[in-house]
């Protein structure tokens, strides 16, 4: 009986979280420095307008500096360093370009201190990104900010080296 | 043994959990009331030994020593049978003794009766007539009798806590006595479960739930094994409380921004704002009264705790030692708050009286959180971290008597220590 519940439970959960995987990587991407994305200033032209999710399908968020989701932080701090301006401003203009596509800003912290402040922390951090990115003029509407405290590390160590990795926002679109 | 009590939809599993807690006391301090539980006639053979676990209960506590029973003979099962001089002889202050005898349809009556060796008087009798299941059970209702008799304050041995076990990436919110025992998972889920928080009735438990790829609130009805979303807005949705009276749960929300605090029915209804900041305002904690809710801000810059009236309002800051200060929760008598505070890198627990402003730090881990007060005041339960591992812990409220609730496998967090039972 036990089995069985368990069995269900996890399908039930595996059908939940089926395009969840590729966050833990973040890091995968091209090593070449100074990319300049594409950039499209005319518009939606580039993709088939009354599909934006095709866009999704293909490679254009997956290589090249929009590959890139990552923003990771400082201890106790929410404020984006300018390293990352640039990932930013690449998403940015994907989705000034791409009106109908809508991300999520996941913020995460380090395990240290209380879980719920946690919690709160790492959703400033989402929306610190998420400031820079309406000032870029990308639709209030087409971003929602969350967090997971640190509930969620990628890095399961209790050092500065794992703490590093876990102080981050993620950016995902939806569809992905 | 390993039933499922309920599977209705995504949330609702109730298996038989895999961990008992076992709980230690590794500090004891001041002096402890000397007193012999006696073995009781007939319970050897019941399923369950009713003195064990009284002189269990009282243990625990570390405001009673056991005196030793054996070499007394006969033993003391009626009050005619007792003999002060033995238990004098033995430094015993208090003397419980008491029989196990077959009643009708297969239950069993239980009679217990708790004498004051000095003054040689009899302080209690009581008699339960229980299913011999119920024998566990009934042992912790009679150490509530006799921890009241001899120190004046509730006992709490026949309440429940609840905590989040995670194993892996596996999550299950359980519910157990406040020994540990009989623990049963109540939710079981492969996202994150946070900040569950007991009813003042103790029927239902709020928690945060990450099964929809974020923090929604989420109300759980125990015996109906039935659950209700009551906050799934824009952003994130966490940090449930009730009011005492169980009308309202106060909750931060970040869907206007950062995350600040509001109300809603909790029987479903509009949502209002009680916090209006430029921060971070959470971790809202009704006072005793209903009038207050205390809570974190760092409006000020840094993170510390503050109270406003309970219907929103013009808010006070409470903490103003160090630069993180969080979590806090008030003592059943309103007189303190538990709270999370950092010095040096290390979380500890800390409390505070309010009339005064004096705070003391209750705890020497480095990363301890979400205390949660035992329903009489008397205990703080916590999450300690243990190389690593959370760990459930409690301490004295004066920070004297500590235990550590230890768990076979996996990560323990976010305890909630339930309230009285009503009968």
């Amino acid at each position: 009986m036990k089995k069985l519940a368990l069995y269900l439970m996890i399908a039930i959960a595996a059908a939940a979280c089926a395009s969840h995987e590729q966050r833990t990587e973040p890091q995968v991407t091209d090593k070449s420095t100074g990319v300049t994305p594409p950039r499209s200033t005319t518009g939606s032209n580039t993709v088939n307008p009354t599909n934006p999710n095709a866009a999704l399908t293909g490679n254009e968020l997956h290589s090249g500096v929009l590959a890139k989701r990552s923003v990771y932080f400082d201890f106790d701090s929410n404020s984006v360093k300018d390293e990352y301006r640039g990932l930013i401003q690449a998403h940015s203009r994907y989705l000034n370009d791409h009106r109908d596509s809508h991300i999520r800003i996941e913020g995460n912290c380090d395990e240290r201190g209380s879980r719920e402040y946690n919690l709160a922390l790492g959703q400033r951090r989402a929306e610190a990104v998420k400031k820079i990115m309406t000032v870029l003029g990308v639709n209030d509407g087409s971003i929602e900010t969350v967090s997971y405290g640190e509930e969620k590390p990628v890095a399961q160590g209790h050092d500065e080296n794992a703490w590093a990795q876990n102080r981050r926002a993620d950016i995902k679109y939806r569809g992905e | 043994m390993k039933r499922v009590f309920a599977a209705l939809g995504l949330l609702l599993f109730a298996l038989a959990a895999h961990a008992q807690l076992t709980i230690d006391i590794t500090t004891s301090g001041g002096r402890q009331i000397p007193i012999a539980v006696v073995a009781m006639a007939g319970e050897a053979s019941q399923p369950q030994s009713v003195s064990d676990v009284v002189g269990a209960d009282l243990s625990r506590t570390g405001l009673f020593r056991l005196v030793n029973t054996s070499g007394v003979t006969p033993l003391p099962t009626e009050p005619s049978e007792v003999n002060f001089g033995d238990w004098t002889a033995r430094t015993a202050e208090a003397l419980v003794i008491g029989k196990i005898e077959p009643s009708a349809d297969g239950r069993v009556e239980v009679r217990f009766r708790l004498f004051d060796v000095v003054k040689q008087s009899q302080l209690a009798s009581f008699s339960y007539v229980v299913a011999p299941a119920q024998l566990r059970a009934t042992a912790h209702r009679i150490a509530d009798v006799i921890y009241e008799k001899l120190t004046g304050d509730k006992g709490v041995f026949s309440t429940k806590i609840t905590y989040v076990v995670k194993r892996g990436t596996r999550y299950e919110l359980q519910v157990a006595d406040a020994d540990g025992f009989n623990a049963q998972s109540v939710l079981a889920s492969n996202e994150p479960i946070m900040s569950p928080t007991w009813s003042p009735d103790g029927s239902r438990i709020a928690y945060v739930s990450f099964d929809q790829k974020k923090p929604i609130v989420v109300v759980q009805n125990l015996a109906q094994g039935t659950t209700r979303i009551v906050a799934q807005y824009r952003g994130n949705n966490s940090a449930p409380a009730w009011s005492p009276d169980g009308k309202w749960l106060a909750v931060a929300l970040s869907k206007d921004g950062l995350t600040q605090i509001y109300r809603i029915p909790a029987g479903g209804g509009q949502v209002e704002r009680l916090t209006d900041s430029s921060g971070i305002d959470t971790q809202p904690n009704y006072s005793p009264d209903g009038q207050t809710i205390a809570f974190t801000s760092d409006r000020g810059g840094s993170p510390q705790v503050y109270k406003m009236p309970a219907n929103g309002g013009a808010p006070q800051r409470l903490t103003f030692e160090g630069s993180y200060n969080v979590g806090p929760r008030y003592s059943p008598d309103g007189k303190y708050i538990a709270y999370v505070q950092r010095d040096a890198g290390r979380y500890r627990i800390a409390s505070m009286e309010l009339a005064t402003g004096q705070f003391q730090v209750l705890t020497d881990g480095t990363l301890d959180d979400s205390p949660t007060y035992a329903p009489n005041g008397k205990m703080v339960l916590y999450e300690a971290s243990v190389g690593g591992r959370g760990q459930l812990a409690a301490v004295s409220g004066d920070g004297r008597v500590r235990q550590r609730l230890t768990s076979a496998a996996g990560d323990v967090q976010d305890p909630s220590w339930g309230p009285l039972p009503t009968n």
